[in-house]
């Protein structure tokens, strides 16, 4: 039987797929989340871009083309509230934040899926590479894509269980040139639109610049940069912005050397050589369970957006959160990043935490 | 898919008599106003026709009469015009916080470039105090603005007797009288009005044309350059399908105003009385004795003003959240901020609008619709709820 269902709809590639694919065999309505764009433009109050959209004036191209209807809602202090905000906060502790997580479990899965039940949609559709399917237990599961480059269950990883039955994810079967060609044969004018890249409300990519404006760096004075022992290498601009792994833009000589550690309390930035950053060991806290309880046999755990998992044992810590043992080093796990935890077969999402300590 | 169009603030169905007007002005009269020939000729006669027509429902002699693209650019003409005489003559302009963005932008842009502005509040009925208009006006004030009637909550502003305050200081006063347009008897030429600012599309005629009123014997400069057309206040070639598309709404809106408003006005009541029934924790914004009778704005608290409208539109029913461009999912709009409404009742809010054609059965279909669409929107947004 046809249901409605809602699709978030960016005005990219992917959502337009996602979109056309679900209209097949249901009711569509299209939304476009105003997010605010850039930083300096998230004040909700002017609504000067509200009839001006470009991507939203995409999305509606694509929805018109479906003969959908299509909405724009306005979630602009509901966005800065819960990923911007934190993002900064998050700098200024000296971690390194995925603004995306927060994104998804907020704004996409709560915020939208509200506005999905207040239009009488049975939930809401994105253009996500993930996969949705019965766990073992018959419950509902979280899979990575079959196209394991484009796969982006790293980012919802902190998805509560209950909310997945109100969840499509068209794409997940697909690989992108198979998007691309669906787009071309609906005729979506987005079939050939760049990938988008990096974090959607810096995008020029310069975070050190937006945290500036977001007043996370507004104190940031010049400091230093020490080696493991403590040892002067040289100075930085502040020590807010810099990420663990980091390489580029130090300035060190004697290199290559890596970010080990931010130290914002005494503004300083800790490098070593490259084999100093791997970790056989790091906690999370803030731990989510698609199962409700931590796993107790062998797992893989990815580190990273775009790392490959490795083979781990999860164990509660003291902290209430988890221990992570594993099987060999990875490289440069940076508190702030996710650890998301998939089953020994590298295919379901268990869930997973937010990394506080390596060793 | 039923449609239902209930939001005639933002804009309105051609009436048939304008439609008629325009196609003739397209087929027959094409020609340019100001050419000497016959083409020219028979445009000037449409023209003079269509000016006649929008005098008579204003209560004002043709000539103080000026067509304009609309009234945002009839306004930002008053506004600019009184700003020219600043620094010399005065450095201060008078306006309300329930103002149209046509009004207030321009005078933001005028306290960027170093004129004293007056916001005034107004009272939580939405209306404007005149002790309070009058207390702002000095020495300095080169204009006071204030809107005839609101667009989102259909409230009535005493025009008659803030302009008798602004005239006994000697204070030239301008309204945005769209919304007034064709609701209300105006017999502007009797009032101490200096300047009012009009938009056809409001009340049955096209998009793209409206009106500037100039009191007799004021002078007013063109906002634009470039030719004498409109006696020099207004230049560029008249659009004469649309003035004769806004005469011809004017007259047919003058003819049915006294049946129409009462019937609008009963349908407007039926439908709150509805809503009052089904959902008894509504309730109105805006004065309730000095409002039009097509507007309805009605607060739902715990909803949200976006998700109704889509909600409504998803069955084919159009109305309107705050203005027809607001932003915000959970910000009630300037005019409802402005009448100091809280903002979980503020940002549930819609705006019902009445015109020419509104039936009983669409308002009965509106008040099946509204009470489940409430509720479903309302439980959305409460915790917990998101969840299947």
């Amino acid at each position: 039987m046809s249901e409605r269902w809602l699709v978030a709809m960016s005005g990219g590639v992917d959502s337009s797929v996602a979109a056309a694919l679900l209209a097949r065999e249901h009711e569509v309505v299209g939304v476009t989340m105003d997010l605010g764009g850039a930083p300096e433009d998230a004040a909700p109050a002017s609504g000067k871009r509200c009839c001006g959209l470009p991507d939203a004036e995409d999305a509606r191209a694509v929805a018109r083309r479906l003969g959908i209807r299509h909405y724009t809602a306005n979630y602009r202090r509901e966005f800065r509230e819960a990923v911007i905000e934190p993002f900064a906060a998050e700098y200024a502790r000296g971690r390194t934040p995925i603004p995306c997580v927060a994104c998804n479990r907020v704004l996409k899965f709560d915020v939208l899926l509200r506005r999905a039940r207040a239009l009488g949609a049975r939930g809401v559709a994105t253009g996500h590479y993930a996969r949705l399917a019965p766990a073992p237990d018959g419950g509902p599961g979280l899979f990575r894509a079959l196209d394991r480059s484009k796969d982006q269950t790293y980012f919802l990883f902190d998805l509560p269980r209950a909310v997945l039955p109100s969840l499509r994810f068209p794409l997940g079967e697909l690989t992108k040139p198979e998007v691309r060609e669906l787009a071309a044969e609906f005729g979506l004018a987005t079939a050939n639109k760049p990938e988008s890249q990096g974090i959607c409300f810096i995008p020029d990519g310069d975070v050190r610049a937006a945290l500036g404006r977001l007043g996370a760096a507004r104190d940031a004075a010049g400091g230093e940069i020490v080696d493991a022992a403590g040892r002067v290498l040289g100075h930085h601009r502040g020590a807010v912005g810099y990420t663990v792994g980091q390489r580029q833009g130090l300035g060190l000589s004697g290199g290559p050397w890596y970010v080990r550690e931010v130290r914002p309390a005494e503004n300083r930035v800790v490098v070593d050589r490259r084999p100093e950053l791997s970790s056989r060991e790091l906690l999370a806290d803030g731990v989510t369970w698609l199962d409700g309880a931590p796993p107790s046999g062998p797992v893989r755990v990815q580190v990273r957006h775009r790392h490959a998992a490795v083979a781990a044992q999860v164990e509660p810590a003291e902290s209430g959160g988890v221990r992570i043992g594993f099987a060999e080093p990875v490289w440069a796990p940076a508190p702030g990043q996710a650890a998301v935890v998939y089953d020994a077969e590298d295919r379901r999402l268990l869930g997973g935490g937010w990394i506080s300590a390596c060793a | 898919m039923r449609r239902i169009y209930l939001d005639h603030n933002a804009t309105t169905p051609v009436r048939p008599e304008a439609v008629a007007a325009m196609l003739g002005a397209l087929q027959e009269d094409w020609g340019n106003p100001s050419s000497v020939h016959w083409a020219g000729s028979a445009a000037r006669d449409a023209l003079v026709h269509a000016r006649e027509q929008v005098a008579a429902l204003l209560g004002v002699a043709p000539d103080t009469v000026v067509f304009t693209s609309g009234a945002t650019e009839a306004s930002n003409t008053v506004i600019r015009h009184a700003a020219r005489r600043a620094p010399g003559q005065g450095d201060h302009v008078v306006t309300c916080s329930t103002e149209h963005p046509a009004v207030l932008e321009v005078c933001e842009e005028l306290r960027e470039e170093g004129l004293r502005v007056s916001v005034l509040p107004v009272e939580r009925d939405g209306r404007l105090d005149p002790e309070r208009f009058a207390a702002a006006l000095g020495e300095g004030t080169l204009l006071a603005s204030v809107m005839w009637v609101n667009n989102e909550t259909g409230v009535i502003q005493p025009i008659p007797e803030l302009a008798a305050r602004a005239r006994a200081q000697g204070v030239p006063f301008h309204t945005d009288a769209v919304q007034a347009l064709g609701k209300l008897p105006l017999e502007l030429g009797r009032l101490p009005v200096d300047y009012a600012s009009f938009s056809a599309h409001k009340l049955g005629g096209p998009k793209g044309i409206g009106a500037l009123y100039v009191r007799e014997g004021l002078r007013i400069g063109s906002l634009l350059r470039g030719g004498p057309q409109e006696r020099r206040r207004r230049a560029g070639t008249e659009n004469l399908p649309g003035a004769v598309g806004f005469g011809a709404a004017c007259e047919a809106a003058g003819s049915d105003m006294v049946e129409r408003t009462r019937s609008l006005g009963a349908l407007r009541d039926r439908l709150w009385e509805g809503i009052a029934a089904k959902i008894p924790d509504a309730q109105q914004n805006g004065s309730i004795e000095h409002r039009v009778p097509h507007t309805l704005s009605v607060s739902f608290a715990g909803a949200d003003g976006e998700a109704l409208v889509a909600a409504l539109d998803l069955e084919g029913i159009a109305v309107a959240s705050g203005a027809a461009c607001a932003s915000g999912s959970t910000e009630p709009s300037h005019v409802l901020v402005a009448m100091g409404i809280p903002q979980p009742i503020g940002a549930g809010s819609i705006r019902v609008s009445l015109g020419v054609g509104t039936n009983q059965a669409e308002i009965e279909a509106l008040l099946a619709a509204l009470p489940d669409t409430v509720a479903r929107v309302r439980e959305a947004l409460a915790s917990e709820a998101a969840r299947a």
